[in-house]
């Protein structure tokens, strides 16, 4: 995990350096505006995988080491198939088609997104299927 | 979006350091501009103004360079295809690191890099100055047109599409072009001064340019603009300092102020229609 | 859903469980799968499609442009064509291609994991990417006809008042879906990579396409919402009256352009970087060598990560509204890790046995096309140059060099990849013939726009002034895209020729890589077994275990250190 944390640290340091350079230099403001947040995006995960390296211990895939035996066991757990991906996919679609040819698409567009929130949830809960 | 500039004193340093960084540099830029003749073009040209020609001599310079960096680096490529094909079942050795070698080709990349931007500084001053000039010219770029302002003068010239509006120019004197668009984006460019600018609605950009040898140069919009984006041309037409006089004086006649006029109005109808009424005709040479 | 058990090690391969899926069959599998190696092929069609749609506009520009005064197409009809080819070809092809077709089938299976680490965004993104492609291609069903101010869009000229019409915001639209998906792949791609590797597969192991991947995963989440919100603002100044891009209500139209741009040059690098590793990877295997200077190979791609976020306004130095040093230093510095991978490229077929495979022919053209494209793109980091150059045929054909590399490199990945997806080899001599159509298409394509962009011949123009010297050139131009028109159908061709003839085995190319180790296609959770996992090459070691990698001019195993204290 340490590499990680490092490798988006540094993105992050260097976009924060690039942005002072630039504000300093430049008279436009979006830029800098736009680095400080990339600057952001990277501390934010970066930061936190940080912290939590030096609180875990080793994963087997960051030592050098391992054998195959130590990551045996649960992996996580995958749904097999699902139709809410669809589902949420067409609300969307409809939602976007919204903008273009009229506000009553949002109902169709919303009911799928609602439909495929709720479903994929209980989907979790219960497990799934397959 | 515009910050004040707030910083003075900061331009008076900067100006120092480069000015002793163009010192060092201009000897050999000085060589490359000296054989200019006799380097080739790499299929640009000189072009008709002063700062076109700095533009070209650095075109020349990064041109040497990347035939040089190119043709070495297509040569290791070939060399490898040639003389390491595959001969047989053998594994060849595993070689993964030969760090001594990869500073290098990291290092003389840099230090190119330097030197190019070293040549871009110098000649990126020339090209955006702006020296004190008497001959200012206000372009006015719209769909599908160009309109040619000259301040303290009566003159106007309007045109659009294929029309081609002319912008009329005294050769060997500074010339200030302030630029702007009354709608969308489109770009001022002439090719033979190897130049181009976006005419941007809302800000006015200013730069000057001064022509070396008299002549009539194509000049195109090249920013997409619209339906008429492919018909939307002008020349420049660059005339001895006499003759620029002379036509400017044409439009203090009374004839010639209601043709500045005409073209004024026309300039307010066009921008209230928003349609060329002219036929395209694209037959004519530069 | 499934607890998925690690694969157990290569010692006990025999007693691997039945871990077979049994799941729904036909369209149902296809619309509720969450397997990532069919969503990442329905990516890989859908994305290929996209590449013949944008194509087949392709060819329609070019045979407007064969002549002055072309009449194949009206003007407003070539602004549609032309906006369409690089909105296709930018968002539907090669976006996709690069981080969502390949990549989704090989960077889990690269690094041992069983699935993506979020299956269901995964197929989300899919969905989102496919109606975000019928989004915008349906602009051209509208009465107005589809967006036509260019693949960038610029303000103001994309406002409701220079650009009214369904088409239009049907664009808007397409690139909300598309920009959504792509961030559920970048979420996916550096979660999978971060958490999901099997034991021993630590960071600087993982090989470089996944390395890529990871970058370009990073890259889209730091781009790609800048776009989103960008694409927010044009449609509310488009419906709801506010003027945050036009002049006249006190807004600020090169705003957009650096919205865009902030986004566009990071794209650059989001298309190109998936395509660097799959070359690297196909020119690592066809000459029998590990990737030459891994590790800086790897610093140079995060150096392009860093420095792409800082060279955005090298797309504006005409507006005369930025600033020229800094966006000029930054760009020609990104030519320095840009070269470092090329020498490194050079030095992995150094002293090598190359096997001219299609692959990796299609990698060599990618490395020609590529080295053209860079070069000339130093030329338009320096601003006086660009103010030279900028918005002719040369931009287009500097872009069109990079661009035509990475098809090559696409192709590349599929010669190489397909086989293991598929479990069967493209056939060869048709494969050579494409190479060869595609490779010399692109130059007879690209290097007469150089000179004609050099002579002040403007881009997006439907018509042109005669001129001697320019029109040769274009009928040059014009054959080379025809071309390239034949390369493509020889591919669709090879696809139907060689279906199911030749069968592929597990690693037929004797490559590196994890993905070699297992069957082709591989298994559902992709692994009954896994080898013991020491370099970023693993089933090179197993294959060739007295042939590891080697420091420079010495027998010493590279990495052996570490080993030492096991
Ligand atoms: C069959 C191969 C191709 C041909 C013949 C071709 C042809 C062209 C031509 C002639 C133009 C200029 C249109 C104009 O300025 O009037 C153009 C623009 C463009 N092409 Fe291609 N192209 C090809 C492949 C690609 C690929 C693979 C990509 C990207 C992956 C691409 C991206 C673009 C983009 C972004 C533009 C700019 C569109 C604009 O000006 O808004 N092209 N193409
Ligand atoms: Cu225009
Ligand atoms: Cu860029």
């Amino acid at each position: 995990m340490k590499v990680e944390a490092k490798m988006l640290l540094f993105l992050g340091l260097f976009f924060g350096a690039m942005c002072a350079v630039y504000w300093n230099w430049s008279l436009e403001n979006a830029g800098g505006v736009m680095m400080f947040a990339g600057m952001l995006l990277c501390f934010l995960p970066g930061s936190y995988y940080y912290w939590w390296s030096r609180r875990m211990k080793e994963r087997p895939e960051d030592n050098p080491n391992a054998t195959q035996a130590e990551g045996a066991g649960v992996i996580d757990t995958f749904p097999g198939s699902s139709i809410f991906p669809f589902v949420l996919g067409m609300g969307a679609f409809f939602t976007v088609l919204a903008l273009v040819f009229g506000v009553w698409l949002l109902v169709p567009g919303l009911a799928l997104a609602g439909w495929a929130f709720l479903g994929g949830i209980g989907e979790g809960r219960r497990g799934g299927t397959h | 979006m515009l910050k004040s500039v707030r910083n003075s004193g900061d331009a008076r340093t900067r100006g120092r350091a480069s000015r002793r960084a163009r010192r060092v540099l201009a000897l050999p830029f000085a060589a490359l501009v000296l054989s200019g003749c006799t380097v080739p073009g790499f299929g640009a040209s000189p072009g008709d103004t002063t700062s076109s020609q700095s533009t070209f001599h650095l075109w020349q310079g990064f041109s040497i360079g990347a035939v040089i960096v190119g043709g070495l680096t297509l040569a290791l490529m070939l060399w490898s295809i040639v003389m390491h094909r595959q001969k047989g079942d053998a594994i060849p050795k595993q070689t993964q690191y030969n760090v001594p070698l990869e500073i290098i080709y990291t290092v003389i990349p840099i230090l190119i890099v330097i030197g190019l931007f070293a040549a871009t500084l110098v000649v990126e001053n020339k090209v955006v100055a702006n020296p004190k000039t008497d001959v200012i010219v206000n372009v006015n770029a719209f769909q599908w047109g160009w309109e040619f302002l000259y301040p303290g003068h009566n003159a106007v010239v309007y045109g659009q599409t294929t029309q081609s509006p002319v912008m009329v120019i005294p050769a060997n004197e500074n010339v200030h072009v302030n630029l702007t668009s009354t709608d969308v984006i489109h770009g001022f460019y002439v090719h033979a001064f190897n130049f181009s600018r976006y005419a941007l609605p809302g800000v006015t950009n200013q730069f000057t340019f001064r022509a070396t040898n008299t002549g009539t140069f194509f000049g195109q919009c090249t920013q997409l603009c619209g339906l008429y984006h492919s018909y939307m041309y002008f020349r420049v037409k660059v005339v001895s300092p006499a003759d620029y006089q002379k036509w400017l004086a044409t439009f203090n006649t009374p004839k010639g102020e209601a043709a500045a006029k005409a073209a004024a109005a026309s300039l307010q109808q066009q921008l209230s229609t928003g349609v060329p009424t002219l036929p395209a005709n694209t037959k004519f040479g530069r | 859903m499934t607890d998925v058990l690690a694969p157990t090690p290569t010692q006990h391969h025999d007693d691997h469980h039945g871990d077979e899926h049994h799941g729904p069959t036909g369209i149902v599998k296809w619309l509720t799968t969450t397997d990532h190696k069919i969503i990442g092929l329905s990516y890989t069609v859908t994305s290929v499609l996209m590449l013949v749609i944008g194509g087949f506009f392709a060819e329609i520009i070019r045979l407007q442009l064969s002549s002055p005064n072309g009449s194949l197409v009206s003007l407003a009809q070539y602004n549609e064509l032309f906006t369409m080819h690089g909105s296709v070809m930018i968002y539907l092809f090669v976006g996709p291609f690069a981080f969502g077709a390949l990549a989704n089938i090989i960077v889990p299976i690269q690094i041992g994991a069983p699935d993506m680490a979020f299956p269901r965004l995964n197929a989300l993104s899919y969905w989102l990417y496919l109606t975000g492609s019928i989004t915008m291609l349906s602009g051209f069903f509208t009465s107005g006809g589809a967006a036509n101010f260019g693949w960038v869009g610029y303000a103001p000229l994309s406002n409701s008042l220079n650009t009214p019409g369904a088409g239009a915001d049907l664009w808007i639209g397409g690139l909300l879906l598309t920009g959504f998906s792509a961030i559920f792949t970048g979420v996916n791609l550096t979660a999978t990579i971060f958490y999901l590797r099997a034991p021993g597969m630590t960071m600087f192991r993982m090989p470089i396409f996944t390395w890529n991947l990871l970058v370009t995963g990073i890259l889209i989440l730091l781009a790609f919402p800048v776009l989103t919100a960008g694409l927010i603002m044009l449609y509310c100044d488009r419906h709801f009256g506010t003027h945050i891009f036009s002049n006249t209500g006190g807004g600020v139209p090169v705003l957009w352009q650096h919205i865009f741009w902030f986004w566009g040059h990071p794209e650059v690098y989001i298309l190109a970087l998936p395509m660097f590793g799959m070359v690297t990877e196909v020119i690592a295997v066809f000459s029998k060598k590990p990737v030459f200077g891994y590790k800086g190979m790897i610093f140079a791609t995060l150096t392009i990560a860093a420095l792409s976020l800082g060279v955005w306004a090298h797309h504006m130095f005409t507006t005369g509204v930025v600033l020229l040093p800094f966006f000029s230093i930054m760009s020609l510095l990104i030519a320095v890790p840009t070269g470092i991978k090329m020498f490194n490229w050079i030095g992995t077929m150094w002293r090598g046995q190359i096997w001219f495979s299609t692959a990796m022919l299609m990698s060599l053209g990618f490395l020609f096309t590529f080295l053209i494209g860079g070069l000339t793109g130093i030329y338009l980091a320096s601003p006086p140059l660009d103010f030279f150059t900028h918005d002719t045929y040369f931009v287009v054909a500097h872009f069109h060099s990079v661009v035509m590399a990475l098809v090559l490199g696409a192709m590349a990945g599929l010669f190489y990849w397909g086989p293991k997806i598929t479990g069967y080899i493209l056939d060869e001599r048709l494969g050579k013939a494409q190479f060869w159509f595609l490779f010399l298409g692109s130059q007879v394509f690209t290097f007469p726009q150089y000179l004609l962009g050099l002579y002040g011949m403007s881009r997006r123009m439907a018509v042109y002034p005669e001129q001697p010297q320019w029109q040769h050139l274009n009928e040059l131009s014009t054959l080379g895209a025809l071309m390239i028109g034949v390369s493509t159908i020889l591919f669709v061709i090879n696809i139907g020729y060689s279906w199911k003839k030749y069968p592929a085995g597990d690693n037929p190319w004797d490559a590196q890589t994890l993905e070699w180790f297992t069957t082709s296609p591989p298994p559902h959770h992709n692994f009954y077994r896994l080898p013991q996992i020491r370099s970023e090459r693993p089933t090179w070691d197993y294959n060739h275990p007295e042939h590891r990698s080697l420091e420079h001019g010495t027998d010493h195993v590279v990495g052996a250190e570490t080993e030492a204290h096991a």
